[in-house]
């Protein structure tokens, strides 16, 4: 057993923590949260060049080929400084669902232009209804002949909609397509879809995370060629699971590099801050906390990095370790960082320190891809309760 | 990170796995086996049958050199054991401070003479150990300790009192910190002893505990004469011994931890199958549900946080900041999960044994009494917090 990183990891790491701290410092982060874009091309440029764009596609798909536990490795990094932008929806979200639901054509046409920074993609899944489950999508998509498709219905939380070149949608397919029976698994299929389609109308949402864009998706009568259906008519739950399970895995990665960040920033200040004549660290109220904050850290970190390893290898527990992982992370990210808050005083709550970045960060993540009490429910059914 | 066992490790889970399947004692019934904690007065005999039958078949001491009844293998193996274990639910080991505390010591500290006598033994359940650390007036601050050993030729003369000493009333050997400098600062004048429970002078008055049962005890030394051959690791360096004493606790036990966890898991999880709430199954209740799949979730955790600790003693590299957290999180867990079987129980949890309106006759109300001692022995919540918030973390002393 080995349950260490590789040198080659280790390299990435490091790779990854310098060149985020010089292109991506606070200053930048809070620039770019700013504007609509959440990024700006010159630094998704970089992004591409560093080949993080393509990191888990396969090579013959323009990527580096790498599995989930060296995108571990870099989502940390990605989490530690909060980085915004599109990276989780158009490599995670997009990305991988083209990956796993498309054709070879779609793939050798999209995967090397996302891998090269030319396009970017997200996907189209949740509705007001607000569920992460096969249940939740109830857009339609009516069969017009001739394979094509009419799409509608409303889509919501959909990560960068407004800057994604393409979007993944997945609706339910109309009467006559394979076992349609409203609200089961059966009956989703995934189309690609061009932002610019006629009837497809994209309005950018106020978040509380200005680093996480979201975005109302609206489909009215959308209609789309048959080359748009990713995978089979109707067959589109089992990949989405798939692309989920790993989307999850990779920002439980990001969230825990947030928490970790938090945790150093707040020992640091622990040290210099002084109250009654002594570093407020030196007082157990603080240091007990602090102490609480970093078995959360690790705890995150170890089912994290356990469920990158299980994901890739296909365990047998592999959906119940993302679960498992959800889970903790998300109560886990929301403690430390209210905790990192606490523990700063009045100058945590000020806007100008960075703290309430990761605060907000702890809380977008928290509700993606279903919170806490979401996934024990899932633990619970997958443990057989 | 390769998770996946090698070959080696797969024939080794195979060996433990069908010794266990032939070999778990009878007696051991369901109600014995269905918690964490066991009210060990009851089984003394069976868990001593237990280890030499565990240790006739190689399955204690893994990790300690083969030249002294060990088996020389890793941490890997240990974890494998406990897992098989746990999945078994077998009994625990009885002489677990002699495994996990007094045996390490003495192979890091003790002279060749010191190994060959005591090591077998330990292994064997011929020798079962206890751990004379606290003191009335010295239990977090343990460097105050009092109890004196006075030099009289080959000989010292022990005078003082022990306090809360787990199993010294069956015990035959205890790891004594006592003072033998009184003039020095406080950490330098301690010796670590090896002390024969059977010498004139010494008297043990069990106390009995907020369970009903007296597995800790008073020890008194009256003039009790300790040959100088039983000091280990120095004369006035008993600090740092005593300090890797207790390196070892959290690292050993941790493995016995976690797998009385687990079984404590499965065994909740069993009973709230069985019970019901309001006209339902307790495991369809929402809330309840959710409590339990945290208990799983943080099982899990604990058991992975765990494995990286390990990585990294197997790669030879100091304990990174996820070994200091073990204890603490287990502690946390395994109160928690008592507390729900109190919950999962509802009016039913105030009967204990006796009655035969007992859930599994009281054995949770046992366990769930023996928790509370979790976040104070082995030294108390607090103090772990002070130790990982000033080594881990580097803040300043209070
Ligand atoms: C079931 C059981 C079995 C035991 N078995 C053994 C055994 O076999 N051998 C042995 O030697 N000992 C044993 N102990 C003793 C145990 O190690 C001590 O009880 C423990 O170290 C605490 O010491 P104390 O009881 O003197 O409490 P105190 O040290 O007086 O502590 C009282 C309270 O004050 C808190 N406190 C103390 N100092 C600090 C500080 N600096 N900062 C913050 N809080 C502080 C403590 O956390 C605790 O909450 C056992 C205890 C129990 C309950």
């Amino acid at each position: 057993m080995n349950f260490g990183f590789s040198e080659e990891q280790e390299l990435l790491r490091a790779t990854a923590r310098k060149f985020l701290e010089n292109e991506c410092p606070s200053s930048t982060v809070r620039k770019l949260m700013d504007t609509p874009e959440g990024t700006t091309p010159e630094f998704w440029a970089k992004l591409a060049e560093q080949g993080w764009l393509g990191l888990i596609f396969p090579e013959a798909y323009g990527g580096v080929g790498l599995g989930v536990v060296d995108l571990v490795v870099l989502m940390e990094e990605m989490g530690r400084v909060v980085m915004p932008g599109p990276y989780l929806s158009t490599v995670l979200l997009g990305g991988l669902a083209l990956l796993e639901a498309g054709s070879e054509a779609q793939k050798k046409q999209w995967l090397p232009k996302i891998a090269a920074g030319e396009t970017r993609a997200t996907l189209a899944l949740t509705e007001p209804n607000a569920r992460w489950d096969a249940q939740g999508v109830t857009a339609t998509a009516a069969a017009t002949g001739g394979g094509a498709f009419t799409l509608s219905g409303t889509k919501l939380f959909v990560p960068d909609a407004h800057v994604a070149d393409l979007l993944v949608v997945a609706a339910r397919t109309g009467p006559g397509a394979v076992g349609a029976a409203a609200g089961s698994e059966d009956g989703v299929s995934l189309f690609l879809v061009p932002r610019r389609a006629p009837g497809l109308e994209v309005t950018l949402l106020p978040t509380m995370d200005q680093t996480r864009k979201l975005c109302e998706v609206k489909l009215a009568g959308v209609r789309v060629p048959a080359d748009a259906l990713l995978g089979v008519a109707g067959q589109g739950w089992r990949p989405l699971r798939r692309v989920l399970e790993r989307a999850t895995v990779a920002l439980c990665a990001e969230m825990c590099g947030g928490a970790q960040r938090v945790l150093e920033m707040t020992t640091e200040y622990a040290k210099i801050r002084i109250a009654f004549g002594k570093p407020i660290g030196a007082y157990q109220g603080v240091k007990h906390k602090a102490a609480d904050m970093l078995v959360e850290v690790e705890n995150a970190k170890s089912i994290t990095y356990y469920t990158a390893w299980a994901v890739d290898e296909n365990a047998p527990d592999a959906t119940l370790a993302v679960s498992m992982a959800k889970a903790c992370v998300s109560d886990a990210y929301r403690r430390v960082a209210g905790a990192g808050i606490q523990l700063h005083g009045g100058i945590g709550f000020t806007w100008e320190h960075d703290l309430h970045l990761y605060f907000k960060r702890a809380k977008s993540s928290e509700f993606t891809f279903g919170d806490a009490t979401h996934h024990r429910e899932r633990v619970a059914q997958l443990i057989n309760l | 990170m390769e998770l996946t066992p090698t070959p080696e490790q797969r024939s080794f889970r195979d060996e433990v796995r069908a010794w266990l399947r032939g070999n778990m004692p009878r007696q051991w019934t369901a109600r014995l086996a269905a918690s964490s904690d066991v009210p060990r007065a009851e089984a003394y005999d069976l868990l001593r049958d237990w280890q030499r039958r565990l240790h006739a078949a190689g399955f204690i001491g893994l990790t300690w050199p083969r030249e002294y009844g060990g088996r020389g293998l890793t941490f890997m193996e240990e974890m494998i054991l406990a897992e098989e274990m746990a999945l078994a639910k077998a009994p625990p080991v009885l002489n677990i401070l002699g495994i996990g505390m007094a045996g390490p010591t003495i192979i890091a500290y003790g002279t060749e003479e010191q190994k060959k006598r005591y090591l077998p033994k330990i292994l064997s359940a011929d020798e079962i150990w206890c751990q004379g650390y606290s003191e009335p007036n010295a239990g977090s601050d343990l460097a105050s300790l009092q109890t004196r050993a006075v030099r009289d030729g080959r000989e010292y003369v022990v005078d003082g009192q022990k306090v809360w000493t787990s199993l010294a009333h069956t015990s035959d050997w205890m790891m004594l910190l006592a003072r033998t400098d009184p003039d020095a600062p406080r950490h330098k004048g301690i010796t670590y002893f090896l002390l024969d429970m059977h010498l004139p002078g010494v008297t043990v008055k069990p106390l009995r505990q907020i369970t009903g049962d007296a597995e800790f005890n008073e020890v008194f030394f009256d003039g009790v004469r300790v040959h100088d051959s039983q000091v280990l690791g120095g004369v006035n360096n008993g600090w740092a011994v005593g300090m890797t004493t207790l390196m070892y606790e959290r690292l050993a036990l941790g493995f016995g931890l976690q797998m009385r966890l687990r079984i404590a898991l499965d065994g909740l999880i069993e009973m709230a199958r069985r019970a019901e709430k309001a006209g339902h199954a307790v495991t369809k209740d929402p809330v309840l549900r959710q409590k339990i799949a945290q208990l799983w979730i943080d099982t899990e955790c604990l058991k992975y946080t765990g494995a990286r600790a390990i990585t990294r003693l197997l790669k030879g590299e100091m304990p990174g900041p996820e070994a200091s957290t073990g204890k603490m999180g287990w502690v946390e867990t395994h109160q928690r999960l008592q507390e729900l079987a109190m919950e999962i129980q509802g009016p039913y949890a105030q009967l204990v044994k006796g009655s035969d309106w007992a859930v599994e006759d009281g054995l949770w109300q046992h366990a769930f009494l023996r928790s509370r001692a979790n976040s104070i022995e082995g030294g108390t919540t607090e103090i772990q917090k002070n130790i990982i918030g000033e080594r881990v973390l580097g803040l300043p002393k209070g």
